[in-house]
């Protein structure tokens, strides 16, 4: 091997999905036995730098990445993670992608299982051999052993903890001989502290027999003691490309979110905040206590303990206050059950804990009750569960007050009711004239609506309701900035006019900051800290990459619970 | 410990309930042991075979292969041509396997392209496509027969001149793998005439004392049988058997360790329907008759009950499940008529209880497996939320 050139270099890699642009200009490079953190938020491009190097399908087939990527000095194009593997970069994934039902032994050599030979094998090919288990168990528990974790090699996965599992993933890496790059995507996201330092350890170990290592993680203190380098990215960018030790967490975490000023200046439509905030903020005072709309002690909406079981988004722990009047805003990295907390609270997915409303518990698991306990729901999912896309509008906008309010029916309840067109259609019109809902008329099919259009249907249906509190998730996810805007102004206009508690779930901190009151970050199924809107991005930023605040009470229970 | 045996109860109800169902049946229907025992082996002979040939495609997670029809099919065909050139006894037999196989591995690989696009569904896919073959078969057999493919012996023809009886004779190779190598056991000394019946001097004999009458066993299929375990046993040992048992398990995780999934899919199909043929063929030589348009039919129903009754499930299946099933199964069918008539003097009872229930098994075998998969899903699921609840 050449000592010359790097193991792998990326010169201006970019990458547009269908216009989208996605990367721009990435160019670093890994020497073996380097550790690289590769660190930024949800959409800052990780994924589809490691799709690059990995050679997932995804990326050919919408039209491959520019620039060059090469190994050695030789310049490589994988089309498919076979070719990766081949030239040596392995990758642990960072959902399992182990057989349940196999041992650790089957899982790390899976298809690379060790063959006895037999004269089968030359009539027919060498699928027909016999497994030669007594060399694959030796194979196994060296790979095991070099990570230094005792594992037996007999266990099956399915009965294994969860921190085990992630190391037969690298195990398996281990194990292939040629293994020269090995990609980690978030391995200790689902690791114990100790697992994690264990997990650290062994990679320490890896990077000096000569394997090079991209970690990433939002765990910025495992970054900073693992890593050799740090690559942060931020809206496809490359932001800096420093060693390890000229960086702190909290740098790292503010140049990860990156500034105000600087978020103007993006390339990127949909990343622009539409109400930047001014830079003074950032220096603002240390208030930990949140502006209060109500009286002191009068919460809306009280959260205790509450899990929920939401596919990709699972809530572990939660406990938090909403005041009275207020906007409260809940952020958080994709993944980490931000989403899960609203539908847990409303009953669409299994949920337990203790949620009081003004005062009084609420049932979970019974989204009828939620309605009826006058909260309303703007789902994420505006297509699937917000809309009745082959219905027209009046019926989107009143169907929910219509089921559980009994509003909008004439006749006699439980005997004969039918629906009331014209209270139905007025009440449509006033909305849409209202949010300036573009459409033909009220009998406009919502599918046809764009996607802006779409929102605003949705927030006129929970509306319509009269809630004493709103729940509104992703208010503003695919759809364009000028309605961005609108409807942002009008959760906020809604809150100033009736007073209605509001509480919003988010992806985008900068959409939170400009219009909650106060901000939630949740990490991992739990709180990591509540902050005013007022306080510096970064802070924001340190809460989402798990630097719990240790003042938080939500992170001491959290703790002990853990 | 009562956990213990709780668990081992509820996993293994439905042999334990066959098991109960025929300690009750036995003894009302009033057969002898040795009768009992001479209809159990001839039906071990008779049916393991075919349903063996179900174990593979559920080690590859493609659930109970409902498409083993057309293996029987493409058995059946091969059966009708040697029939027609009138080759007899075990060169016959042969024959009809080496004229079935390329039949069956056509049909295995169409019914594994088009399970591959109905992937989750291949239980109900490949009985619906069951039926389309039959179709296909029903027309080659019925229109086919003795106008494009030539068929000279008027015995196997309809009237008319095309197309093939509905009952044909198979007593050309009748019984000869059975009787290959004879041999019976025997409680009284009244052996000689098996002797004769057998003609030659390859019987082997084995004395009982306390047995009545006397027992004649299919040896030669048994040893078939014997050895097609064997084969079934060192293919999971295979790395083309650890390829199946992992896509069974996690397709996708199969397919991004680089598993060629869809082809090891196809493999599987076609074995199943390779040995389906030969199974059928083995079924048919015991037989004697072949039902050239319901042979076929009830061969798979059967041996799914069969195997299910065994304590098999749709995802999980052993050589142990094939013989507890096939004897449960078949010590029903043997029992249930007469204890029913013994018990209501009505035969049909037994008859009507012994359909139901190998519908019913398979009904409840299915409904059980989609309750257990989604209890499983919970149960992962649940793990994720941590410490509480």
């Amino acid at each position: 091997m050449s000592n010359n050139n790097p193991l792998l270099a990326l010169e201006h890699v970019g990458k547009e999905y269908y216009g989208n642009r996605v990367l721009t200009d990435i160019s670093f490079e890994i020497n073996e036995g380097e550790i690289i953190g590769l660190v930024g938020e949800n959409g800052a491009g990780k994924s589809t730098l490691l799709n690059i190097l990995f050679g997932v399908e995804v990326i050919q087939s919408t039209g491959g990445y520019e620039g060059n990527i090469s190994m050695d000095g030789k310049v490589v194009h994988f089309t498919r993670p076979s070719h990766a593997l081949a030239a040596g970069i392995g990758m642990v994934h960072q959902e399992f992608s182990l057989i349940p039902g196999f041992t650790a032994t089957e899982n790390i050599l899976l298809n690379r299982e060790v063959l006895n030979g037999s004269m089968m094998s030359y009539v027919f090919s060498d699928r027909v051999s016999t497994l030669d288990r007594n060399a694959m168990y030796d194979r196994a528990s060296k790979a095991i052993h070099t990570l230094g974790v005792a594992i037996s090699p007999d266990m099956v996965v399915s009965e294994m903890p969860v921190g085990y599992k992630q190391f037969i993933e690298i195990a398996r890496e281990i194990d292939r001989k040629n293994t020269r790059l090995l990609i980690l995507d978030e391995p200790t996201a689902v690791l114990t502290e100790t697992e994690a330092d264990i997990l650290l350890a062994a990679l320490k170990k890896l990077a000096l027999s000569g394997i090079a290592i991209i970690f990433v993680s939002h765990r910025l203190s495992e970054v900073t003691e693992l890593c050799d380098r740090i690559v942060i990215l931020r809206d496809g960018r490359l932001i800096t490309n420093q060693p390890a030790k000229e960086l702190n967490t909290r740098q790292i975490a503010s140049l990860m979110v990156g500034r105000e000023s600087e978020r103007k200046e993006d390339s990127m439509p949909q990343e622009i905040s539409d109400q930047p905030i001014e830079v003074e903020n950032v220096n603002d005072t240390l208030n930990p206590k949140p502006k209060k709309k109500g009286k002191k002690n009068k919460y809306a909406l009280k959260v205790e303990h509450l899990w929920v079981d939401m596919p990709g988004e699972t809530v572990r722990d939660v406990s938090f206050e909403v005041q009275k009047g207020e906007i409260f805003g809940i952020g958080g990295l994709a993944g980490h059950g931000k989403l899960g907390i609203p539908n847990g609270i409303m009953g669409l997915y299994p949920a337990g804990g203790k949620v009081r409303l003004f005062g009084k518990r609420l049932t979970l698991n019974k989204p009828r009750v939620a309605l009826g306990r006058k909260m309303a729901f703007v789902s994420e999912d505006r297509r699937g569960v917000g809309l009745l896309l082959d219905e027209p509008l009046d019926w989107n906008i009143t169907f929910t007050a219509m089921q559980t309010q009994g509003r909008f029916l004439l006749g006699i309840p439980y005997i004969f009711q039918m629906r009331n067109e014209l209270a139905m259609a007025k009440e449509a019109r006033k909305f849409i004239d209202a949010l300036s809902i573009k459409c033909t008329s009220v009998k406009q099919k919502a599918g046809e609506l764009s996607g802006g259009n779409q929102q605003k249907v949705c927030l006129a249906k929970a509306f319509v309701l009269r809630p004493n509190i709103l729940l509104i998730c992703e208010p503003t996810r695919g759809i364009d900035i000028g309605a961005k805007a609108l409807v942002l102004d009008t959760l906020k206009n809604y809150n100033k006019e009736n007073g209605t508690t509001i509480i919003i779930t988010s992806s985008e901190l900068e959409e939170l900051r400009s219009v909650c009151d106060r901000v939630a970050i949740v990490d991992e199924g739990k709180i990591a800290g509540v902050l005013p809107a007022s306080r510096p991005a970064e802070e924001f930023g340190m809460l989402m990459m798990g630097q719990t605040k240790q003042e938080s009470e939500n992170d001491e229970e959290g703790e002990n619970i853990a | 410990m009562f956990r213990k045996l709780f668990d081992l109860i509820a996993n293994n109800a439905v042999p334990a309930v066959f098991i109960i169902i025929s300690a009750f049946a036995i003894p009302l229907s009033g057969f002898s042991a040795s009768y009992l025992i001479q209809e159990l082996l001839t039906r071990i002979g008779r049916n393991s075979f075919l349903i063996l040939s179900l174990l593979i495609p559920i080690m590859a997670g493609m659930g109970l292969n409902f498409g083993m029809v057309l293996g029987a099919m493409a058995g059946q065909i091969g059966l009708l041509l040697i029939c027609d050139w009138g080759i007899v006894g075990i060169p016959g037999m042969v024959l009809a396997c080496l004229i079935g196989t390329p039949i069956a591995v056509v049909l295995g690989i169409f019914c594994g392209h088009i399970l591959n696009r109905a992937k989750g569904r291949e239980m109900v896919t490949s009985y619906i496509l069951g039926f389309f073959i039959n179709g296909v078969y029903q027309m080659v057999v019925l229109y086919l027969m003795g106008w494009v493919i030539p068929i000279t012996n008027p015995n196997l023809l309809l009237s008319r001149g095309y197309g093939v009886r509905n009952a044909v004779s198979l007593l050309g190779i009748r019984g000869v793998l059975d009787n290959l190598i004879p041999t019976v056991i025997s409680g009284t000394e009244a052996t000689k005439q098996f002797l004769n019946i057998n003609g030659a001097n390859t019987y082997l004999l084995f004395n009982v004392p306390c047995l009545e009458g006397s027992i004649r066993i299919p040896l030669a299929t048994f040893l078939i049988i014997g050895l097609f375990c064997l084969f079934i046993m060192w293919f999971r040992r295979t790395k083309l058997g650890q390829d199946m048992r992992a896509l069974g398990q996690d397709q996708g995780v199969a397919y991004s360790a680089g598993i060629p999934v869809n082809r090891t899919r196809i493999i599987a199909i076609v074995i199943s329907t390779v040995l389906a043929c030969y199974g059928q063929i083995i079924y048919l030589q015991n037989m004697g008759t072949l039902n050239t348009y319901n042979s076929h039919d009830q061969a798979g129903m059967f041996s799914i009950a069969a195997l299910l009754i065994g304590g098999a499930s749709v995802s999980k299946a052993s050589i142990a499940n094939v013989f507890v099933g096939v004897i449960l199964f078949h010590l029903m069918f043997i029992v249930a008529p007469m204890a029913g008539k013994n018990l209501i003097g009505e035969a049909q009872i037994g008859e009507y209880f012994r359909v139901f229930v190998s519908y019913g098994i398979i009904a409840i075998a299915l409904v059980l497996h989609a309750w257990r998969r989604n209890r499983e899903r919970e149960a992962a699921r649940r793990s994720l939320r941590g410490g509480n609840a």
